[in-house]
Parts: C-alpha cells; structure tokens; sequence
C-alpha cells in the first residue's frame, strides 16, 4: 500500500481518504434515489477509469468501447441464462473474449499502421459491426432484447449478483477502487512510462527501443477486459440487453465524456468527470423540474453548452486545473 | 429473382450513394484542409433538411431551388463556427476536437426538438411520386434528380478548388500549413472559408436529401456516422473519392439487402470499411498521407 | 414552435390535476387528496415522437377522470429520455419525490428497468404500452399491463382479417412480410411461427424480409418484397417506414391487394398528413379503441378539444387508461398505501373503458388478458373501425384501391 501510494501528497492522500469514506457510508444515509445515481457514477468512473488506459496513457483514441461493455455484458448474460452459469465464472469466458475482441482490432490497427482519427473510426466500425451482428444473433433475443430473469429482492446473492442496489452500489465502487489502484500501480510500472513515452512521440519511443506494438496492444487488451467487467455490471444491473441501447455508438460516447472532461491520463480524471457530469445532468433537470421548466430537450442542450464550455475553458480537463489550485500536484 | 430485380436496385443504390456522397463530400473537404473531424456533420445536415422544410412550408419553394441558398445559409454557418470555435482547437489533441463537435452535435439535435419537435417532416413536391421507366427498369424521379443535382455541385466545388485564386490558396494551406504562413496567407481566415465550404456541401445534400426521407431531430448521428464511413472508403481529402465511396457504399448496401437480410445492409458498409482502414489506409483515391 | 407553445400554455394552464402539480407543496397523504402518479415517458431522444404523443393522454385525462366521480391524481411527469439508465434513476427519484404509482413507459427496456425499480420498491407500476412478453413473465407483484402483447394482437390480427376477408369474398393467396428489425418487429416475428398455423389463414407467408430500424432507404426492400409476387404485404413498421415503404410501393409500381399493418405507422397523423389520398386503403390490426364505448367518446372530444389536429390513436387509449386503472385503484383502495393500491389493482374490474374488449382487468401475471385489437382503416384521411363484429363502425375496402387509379 504504501508503494502503491508513494508521490500522492498528504493532501490527495487526506482527499482520497474523505471522498472513500464518504462513499462507504453514502447508504446508511442516503436514499435509494441518490443510490442510483451514485451508481451511475461509479459506472462512469469505473468504465471511464478503463478507457483512460488505452486513451490517456497510451495515447490510443478509442470510440467504440461500448463493444466490449457489450461483450462483456452478453457474455455473462447468455451463460447464466442458458446454462445458469455465475457471472464471476461466466467473466472467465467473458474476459478473454473482451480482451480477444480487443486484441483483434488493436492486432489490425497497429500492423497495418492504422493511427489517429483513422484508429477512432475503425474503433466505431467494429462496434457498429457487433450491433448489427447482435441484432441477428437469435441465441441472445437478438434485436428483441435479451432479459435477465428477476427474481424478488429478498436477500442479496452476490455469487448470482442477484439483489437490492446497495450490493451493487457496494459492488461498483469496489471495482472502482481497485481500478483506480490498479491504473496507479500501471502507471507506476515501466509499462505506465513506455505508455507514456508512446502517447507523447510514438517514433522517440521506438528509437529508444520500446517495442510500441507491444505495448499497445497490452494498453487495448488489459482497456479491453476491465471494460467488459462493466458490461457484467450493466447486464445483472439492468436485466435487460438490447444490442440498440449496448453498442450503440452513444454509449461508446457518453463513456468517455467523464474521462475527457475530467482530465485525461490522470487517475482522478474520469473519478471527477463521472461526478460532475452525472451530477450535471440530474442537477439540471431537477432545476428544471423545479422551476416549472419542463420542455424535453432543454436540458439536453443545456447540458451540452456546459460541455462546450469546459472543454473551451479547460482542454485538459477540469482535474489538472483543480489539483493545481487545491496544490495536489504530482510530486514524480 | 429476375435479373431487371438486380438493375434497379443497383440503378437506386448509384442514384442514393451520389447524393450520400455529396454530404460526405463535405466532410472530406473540411478534414483534408483544416484537419478536423466535424463530428456534428450530420446535425448541420438536419439543420439544413429542417430549413428546406421549412421554406417549403411558408413559401412554397421547392428544396432544389432553395439548395443554393440554403448552401448559403450553412456556409456561414460553418465559417462562423470555424472561426469563433473551432479555430482554437486546430492544434490540439483529437479527442478534445472531438468532445468539442459532439458538444455541438448534442446542442443542435435539441435545439432542433425544442423549435420543431419531435415528429417527423418532409415535403411533398408535384413529383414525389413520379418514376421513370425504362423497360423493365424503373427509376425514382426523385432520385434522379438529386443524383444530377450532386454531380453539378461537386463538379463546380472541383473547379473552385481547381482554378480560383481562394481555391488554390485553401489546397496550399492543406498540403503545406508552416509554407502558407510564410508566404503570408490568412490561414486561419482560409480554415473558416474551407469549414464554410464543407457544411455548404452538406447544406446542398440536405435540400435534397429532403426529398428522399423524412427529418426528425434524432436524425443527425447516423448521418454523421454515414458520412465517416464514405469519406475514409473513398479517402479523406479526395473530393472524387468521396462520390466514388458514396456510390460504392450506396450499391453495395442495397446489392447487401437483395442477395443477404436488409436489416444487415450496414454491415457490409462497415465491414467494406475496415477492409479499406487496413489494406489502403489512405482511402480508394486518397494519396499516402505523409 | 407553434404547437410547443400551445402544449406548454395547455400545460400550464390545462387541468386541474396540472395545477396542482405545480403548485407541488407537501399535500397531507391519505384519502380526499391526490394520487400522486409519476408517469415516465421517453420524451426526448429517439422515441420523442411516440413519448410526446403518449403525453397528450396524460394531458387530456384530468377532466375526464373528473366527470366519472374518480379521486383527483396529482401528475408527476418525467423524461425518461429514450435510455434506460435515465429511466430506472427518474423512476427512483419520482418515488423518492414521493409517487405513490408509476405509470409508463412506452418502450420495453425502459419499462423493464423501471419495472426493477417498482417491484422492489413495492410501489404499482402500470405498463401504459410495451409488447414484449417477457415484462409479465417475470413474476412481479407490483406491475401491470393494460396492453396486449405480441402474440395477442397476433391473434386478434389474424381474426380479424379473415373475418374481412371472408366477408369481402376475396381471399390473398400469398403475402410477404415485411417487418422492422426492433424489438417489437422481432417480437411480432417470432410470435408469428406459433400463431399462424393456429388459424388455418387463407395465405402462406413466401418471404419474411427484416430491416434496420434506421433505415434510410427501402427502396431494395420493396424491390424484393415486389419480386416475390405475393398478393399483400404484411408489415410490422414504424412511422417514418411506413411513410418510406408507401412511396417506393408507389414509385416501384406495385399496387398489392392491400396492406395489413400489424403495429403502428400506417395509422398515425402523420403518415396520413404526409401522403394525403395515398394514405387510403391500409388496414392496421392494433390495439384501438371501441368507438361505440361511451368513454370513448369523451377522450375523442378531450383530444379534439385541445389538439384539434390530431386524431386519437392507441398512444393516448392506452396512458390514459393507464391512469384510469390508477385512478379506479385509488378510489376503491381509499388509501394511497402502495400495498392496498396494489391489491385494489389486482382485483379492478373496468367495464366502462376506451379500448376494444370487455374492460379492464388483470390476471395473476399482472397482464389484462381481455384485452381485444381492432382492425382500422385509412378512409378519406379518416380512421374507420371495420373489425371486430361488434365494434366497428364501418365495412372494410377490401382489396384496396390501386395506388395508380388515384389520379
């Protein structure tokens, strides 16, 4: 642990140590609706956390990580309604065919110098191509819908992941943790700095003798499986898949909002940006709400110019200016 | 099936993939000069489709005379645009031009919902209904025109591109942006006319895409994502190629719906465009980026 | 913009149950005051169109609800905006904000997730439309459905079309199908295999042709709907489809028997606005309402009144029948208690309703199993009712006349 947090100043450390603690204890006193939303969060935060990896520290710009979400969530879906197999077992097959699937267009796109915007794109096609493939795919409802089986909320069953919201809030922010370490110890590694030195000039990188294929495509595979552990999350969290509202390239959108606006490459980036963005959304449209304001659509476009703003104001994110400000920077 | 079956859904697949060409037409030009990614192409092309329908409703006027004004309109549009947002972000990072567009794309999609609301338009000209037919093949008159229509606007956007001073000024800028500060030219100026030009394109493919479907608000995203697909097919930066990726893309979805399941059309879109990301990066007419 | 103003001054202005609701103080629960009902509809986002719709049923219930002697209901309107992770945390916050029901929410992921949020909360949940089956397959106790689900207005179709076809004396011999590649499309396809044979149709199905729902052009779909030579098309669509797939049906030149719609489009305002005399002759088989039914004649002159465009159609029957279940619960349970609103649900019995069937009420699944589907048909830019016998107010046109002798 204290490797883990070495060069984190005692203020970060007091900071983390508080918003932690808040979070553990956020269910006794809150009710189930700021649950939701704390989950949604956490959601964000966590997919955010894993899609930071391949984008903030590896340099590698991916828009369609709702195909791993996606695979995930099927995946463990399809085994513990077809076979009643556990999704921590079903993750076993969910994992590598995630980290596969990632390994399959990193694999591609690296071999054949596919770089950039151009990277983004083939990103978007294999998730476009999923959808439309899971829209056929019978053995899962197809474009029909994939549900989950419901039984009553009487207790919690975490091996099924079967229960009240709280075990999932719990569950959610376990995992939330544990990527955030794990993102610190990466970086922390020699992996973290070869990603580094590829994300800021991928051609010194080479000179120096990293092998950046390699250790690009370890950015997408280990991006590729955290990601779809969110998709395990989403399926028992939800009950219900359809491939429309799983691939869709919205979702690969809406996920890497939080890391973007939050600050990308940083560890507290997509953490800052889920809350702030959730947050947004539900404060507009209760303030809406409360004025008397009820026009569908207006707080969309209000939330989108918040967007716009932040991003002109702070293009590196709004966690690099804060730390600044609060003096919590980095001392590595 | 009857071989004329094949004839007039290629005839169709050609006639739609010109006018989807015209809109992608846009966004090649826009990248290959100013080097963004406008990922609130199709949300521009919406707002276009939404004031054909709109001239067509109070005045009366037809979307294919209003394409040159409505052009004009979303020309300022994107010079305004251009030079008021994007302009600051020319040098920054993908991903921030990329949250940057899709916070527009958000804003105009809803501010679209807000003053129309939610239900479909369209137009309804004299000709509508009308097909020519030819034999056995039958051809959507509708279409036709459309197709004719693209072919002149991307033909006179070649020869400005070609032969004006503006023209030669913008493609000096693409090809060399440090050279074409040092002879002095205004590139930022220029960037704003290029994204000016590429949403007048878009402008032009809405007027007349009008014709074809209906417009709702939500309709923006898979256009933009259409638009993407045809550029880096055909190459981004070629103005041929994306007319070429529009009408490659455009018979192969719909030789896709005859022979396999429709719903599976965009599929064979998609796969058409990872096989060319992977064995002609730069695009069917796209020369080798540097 | 014009017709967002008029719902916004209705809104605000409209019915008392709306008055109330922006007033919104901390009323005392318990009987004499109002229901508190969050009604969860998909109001911007992709399903904008149909969500708004619903809305105008929710709009107009107030004075109706009024006139038949039932408790007031205090409206809590939420947007689910076509996503269910915004659904299941509105839903959450409708409850925390104190809804004593749930009302919603069009679509069946969305009703799915809130429907999580209901059973666990013990809070009654009334399904306004969504087909999918499963929604009252999964054992829930607080959640029910006024709305036929796809094998059932399968049945109903299939009925009703031989009942018009027998009673025209001109059977098709072969359809094609044509139907939207969503969850209502596939859920009509798959219940089609084990309902048809059940009723010993005059036609066999020569080719089942599925498409994207964001189809932007069906122009190779009609093309091979058009080569396989049947006599009618069957379609399970969408609006803006239906509007697609009618002008290339024209534009190709294929003038089929008629068109028997199994699900929403062909119907709607809008299609019938947009094609004007082409919008004649479809025959649509869905859940309607049963214009000899008393009621049904209020909520006629409720939506004239205030949308004198628009024309009733199943979006408004069945949301505000939603909130007439909730309404007759409340009054019957004389307590906002979730659990006896619950029961009060379980045992209603609604003879005096809108939709087609004998009245409202529901089995142990939560699902009202009574429930009938009409066939409709485009007249003159009107909607006639030819089936079923008994609640129909004309004869239908069958087969329809050519799209090429319009003039």
């Amino acid at each position: 642990m204290r490797e883990l947090l070495a060069g984190v100043p005692g203020r970060g450390l007091a900071l983390i140590a508080a918003l932690l603690a808040g979070l553990l204890a956020a269910p006794f006193f809150a009710n189930d609706y700021l649950i939701t939303v704390l989950i949604l969060i956490l959601y964000f935060a966590y997919a955010g956390q894993a899609w930071n990896i391949m984008m903030g520290f590896a340099g590698q710009l991916s828009l369609g990580h709702a195909l791993y979400v996606g695979l995930g969530a099927y995946t463990t879906a399809a085994l513990y309604v077809h076979f009643g197999v556990a999704p921590w077992i079903g993750l076993l097959a969910a994992l590598p065919i995630a980290m596969t699937a990632g390994a399959i267009i990193g694999f591609l796109a690296f071999r054949f110098g596919v770089a950039g915007v151009y990277f983004a794109i083939l990103t978007i096609a294999f998730a476009e191509f999923a959808r439309i493939g899971f829209d056929h795919l019978s053995y899962v409802g197809g474009s029909g819908g994939f549900f989950l089986p419901v039984a009553q909320y009487a207790e919690n069953d975490l091996w099924n992941l079967r229960g009240k919201p709280v075990m999932f809030y719990y569950l959610m922010l376990a995992l939330t943790v544990a990527a955030f370490l794990v993102c610190h110890a990466l970086l922390r590694s020699r992996i973290g700095y070869y990603w580094l030195a590829i994300r800021e000039d991928e051609e010194a990188a080479r000179a120096l003798g990293i092998d950046t294929f390699r250790y690009k495509m370890l950015a997408v595979v280990i991006s590729a499986g955290m990601t779809s552990l969110a998709g395990v999350f989403f399926a028992f969290y939800y009950n219900n898949l359809f491939p429309e509202q799983v691939f869709h390239i919205s979702r690969s959108i809406e996920l890497i909002l939080a890391p973007i606006i939050g600050g990308i490459g940083t560890l507290f980036g997509p953490i800052l940006g889920a809350f702030l963005l959730t947050g947004l959304s539900e404060g507009v449209t209760e303030s809406l709400h409360a004025l008397g304001f009820e026009i569908p659509g207006a707080k969309q476009v209000f939330y989108g110019i918040c967007l716009l703003v932040v991003v002109m104001a702070l293009p590196d994110g709004i966690w690099p200016w804060l730390a600044r400000r609060l003096g919590l920077e980095r001392r590595s | 099936m009857p071989l004329d079956i094949y004839l007039n859904v290629a005839v169709s697949g050609l006639l739609t993939g010109l006018v989807y060409g015209l809109m992608a037409l846009g966004l090649s030009v826009i990248f290959g000069v100013v080097r963004v990614v406008n990922f609130a192409h199709g949300e521009m092309m919406t707002i276009a489709m939404y004031l054909a329908i709109l001239a067509f409703a109070t005045l009366g006027l037809d979307p294919l005379v209003m394409m040159v004004p409505i052009a004009g309109v979303l020309f300022a549009l994107g010079y305004v645009m251009q030079a008021g947002m994007i302009n600051p972000f020319i040098n920054r990072p993908e991903h921030a031009q990329f949250i940057l567009l899709v916070a527009v794309a958000i804003i105009m999609v809803n501010v679209l919902l807000l003053i129309f609301g939610p239900d479909a338009r369209n137009v309804q000209t004299g000709y509508s209904f009308d097909s020519f037919a030819f034999g056995r093949i039958i051809v959507d008159a509708t279409k036709v025109y459309a197709g004719a229509a693209a072919i002149v606007v991307a033909a006179a956007l070649f020869a400005f591109f070609r032969f004006s001073f503006v023209g030669k000024a913008i493609r000096a800028c693409a090809d060399n942006y440090t050279g074409a500060l040092v002879v002095g030219l205004d590139v930022k100026r220029l960037y704003a006319l290029t994204f000016g030009l590429g949403a007048a394109c878009v402008g032009a493919a809405g007027s007349m895409l009008v014709l074809i479907i209906d417009v709702t608000p939500a309709l923006g995203p898979a256009y933009t994502l259409l638009a993407f697909v045809i550029v880096i097919t055909g190459g981004l930066g070629s103005m041929g190629g994306a007319l070429l990726g529009g009408v490659l893309i455009g018979v192969t979805e719909a030789m896709a719906g005859l022979l396999f399941t429709p719903s599976a059309k965009s599929m064979f879109a998609f796969a058409i465009l990872v096989l060319v990301l992977l064995f002609r990066p730069q695009g069917l007419m796209g020369k080798r980026a540097s | 913009m014009i017709r967002h103003r008029i719902s916004r001054r209705s809104l605000l202005a409209g019915t008392a149950v709306t008055a109330t609701m922006l007033a919104a103080p901390a009323i005392v629960r318990g009987q004499g005051s109002a229901l508190k009902v969050g009604v969860l509809l998909p109001r911007s986002g992709a399903q904008a169109g149909i969500g708004q719709d619903c809305h105008r049923g929710v709009e107009i219930a107030g004075p109706i609800l009024k006139d038949l002697g039932l408790p007031d209901l205090q409206i809590m309107s939420a947007d689910t905006e076509t996503n269910v992770e915004v659904a299941r945390a509105r839903a959450e916050k409708l409850i925390a904000d104190g809804a004593q029901l749930l009302v919603g929410a069009f679509d069946s992921g969305q009703s799915t997730a809130i429907a999580q949020v209901a059973e666990q909360k013990g809070i009654p949940y009334v399904i306004n439309i969504a087909a999918a089956p499963a929604i009252t397959e999964q054992g829930y106790k607080f959640v029910f459905r006024n709305f036929p689900t796809a094998p059932m207005i399968l049945g109903d179709a299939f009925a009703n079309q031989k009942e018009i076809f027998t009673a025209a004396g001109k059977d098709p011999k072969t359809v094609v199908f044509l139907h939207v590649n969503d969850t209502f499309g596939t859920a009509m396809q798959k219940g089609i295999g084990a309902v048809l044979p059940k009723f010993n149709m005059p036609y066999t199905i020569k080719e089942t042709i599925a498409y994207d729902p964001t189809a932007r052009d069906l122009s190779v779909e009609v093309a091979k709907a058009k080569a396989t030579g049947a006599d009618a098309l069957l379609v399970v669509s969408r609006l803006n489809d239906a509007i697609l797939l009618t002008r290339e049906l024209i534009k190709q030149r294929w003038s089929p028997m008629g068109v028997l719609s199994m699900g929403p489009g062909w119907y709607e305002d809008q299609y019938i606005k947009t094609l004007g005399k082409m919008s004649d002759g479809p025959l649509s088989f869905v859940p309607w309402y049963d214009p000899n039914k008393k009621l049904s004649k209020a909520l006629e002159g409720a939506l004239a009144k205030k949308y004198p465009e628009i024309a009733l159609n199943t979006n408004h029957i069945y949301t505000f029948e939603a909130l007439l279940v909730a309404a007759d619960a409340y009054k019957r349970a004389a307590s906002t208690d979730p659990k006896a609103l619950a029961d009060a649900i379980r045992t209603t019995d609604i003879k005096d309703n809108v939709s087609t069937g004998p009245g409202i009420s529901f089995n142990a699944k939560g699902q009202n199993d009574k429930l009938k589907n009409a066939a409709i048909q485009n007249r003159g830019g009107k909607l006639v009712t030819v089936a079923p016998k008994g609640a129909t107010n004309a004869t239908a046109e069958w087969p329809m006349k050519p799209y090429d002798k319009r003039g």
